[in-house]
């Protein structure tokens, strides 16, 4: 089911509600019998440093037109209902929300494998980039070969 | 013209967040990447880092996309969202 008044893509700066989310997801749609989400958050560490913050920054236009792209080909391999990315930008603290991406299906195996999917895409093509400050050190993390062979796995 | 962005790492190090261009001789995203790193040294330091990402008008691209006036060519490191 494609519903084109649901907003798919929210790059924000504040702060979502799972709950909410899945409201949403839910909302009229009794079609589809699966919904999975990932909600990814800020750790206290990476590679063995304490993490105080991280900043977000993107670029504003190709970040929505590539999640777009993104959820369009996860469309034409999977058949899914609803699909919600939220990726929160500017600094974020320890333990909160980053990203969300919901997907709704008829059976879970859709969902389950377009979730990963667009997950696993975002990672290597959304423009979106950490800085990670651990005390007083502030860096811009580098990219991870894992995840660029995680995403060629599909 | 021709706009160029840049962002995280790069756009610190670059010290520049935009910045336009002619574009006349340059055909190419390789081109505007020769012409670029022959600023200065800090520069050519950046342009040299084979893992540079391009984008022209939002979407990624290799080198050999062709550029033309209008076009906003962006340079970033690999992405680390998500």
């Amino acid at each position: 089911m494609t519903d084109t008044t649901y907003p798919e893509i929210s790059i924000q700066t504040a702060d979502f509600s799972l709950a909410d989310e899945v409201a949403l997801l839910e909302h009229d749609n009794a079609i589809d019998g699966a919904v999975v989400t990932f909600t990814g958050r800020v750790r206290n560490q990476n590679e063995g440093k304490d993490v105080t913050s991280l900043t977000l920054e993107h670029y504003p236009g190709m970040t929505e037109k590539s999640l777009s792209t993104i959820i369009k080909q996860a469309k034409e391999r999977w058949r899914i209902g609803r699909v919600k990315v939220i990726h929160r930008v500017g600094e974020l603290f320890i333990g909160d929300q980053i990203v969300f991406v919901g997907v709704t299906s008829k059976h879970r195996q859709d969902a389950f494998a377009a979730n990963e999917f667009i997950m696993d895409y975002l990672k290597v093509q959304a423009p979106f980039w950490k800085k990670e400050a651990c005390n007083e050190d502030v860096n811009w993390l580098d990219a991870k070969s894992s995840d660029e062979s995680k995403a060629a796995k599909w | 013209m021709i706009k160029v962005v840049f962002f995280a790492a790069l756009r610190e190090q670059l010290n520049c967040n935009e910045l336009s261009l002619s574009g006349e001789n340059l055909a190419t995203v390789a081109d505007l990447k020769n012409h670029l790193a022959s600023k200065d040294e800090t520069w050519q330091q950046v342009f040299a880092n084979s893992t540079l990402l391009s984008a022209v008008n939002h979407d990624m691209v290799s080198s050999e996309q062709t550029i033309k006036s209008g076009d906003e060519v962006a340079f970033f490191p690999p992405v680390t969202g998500g």
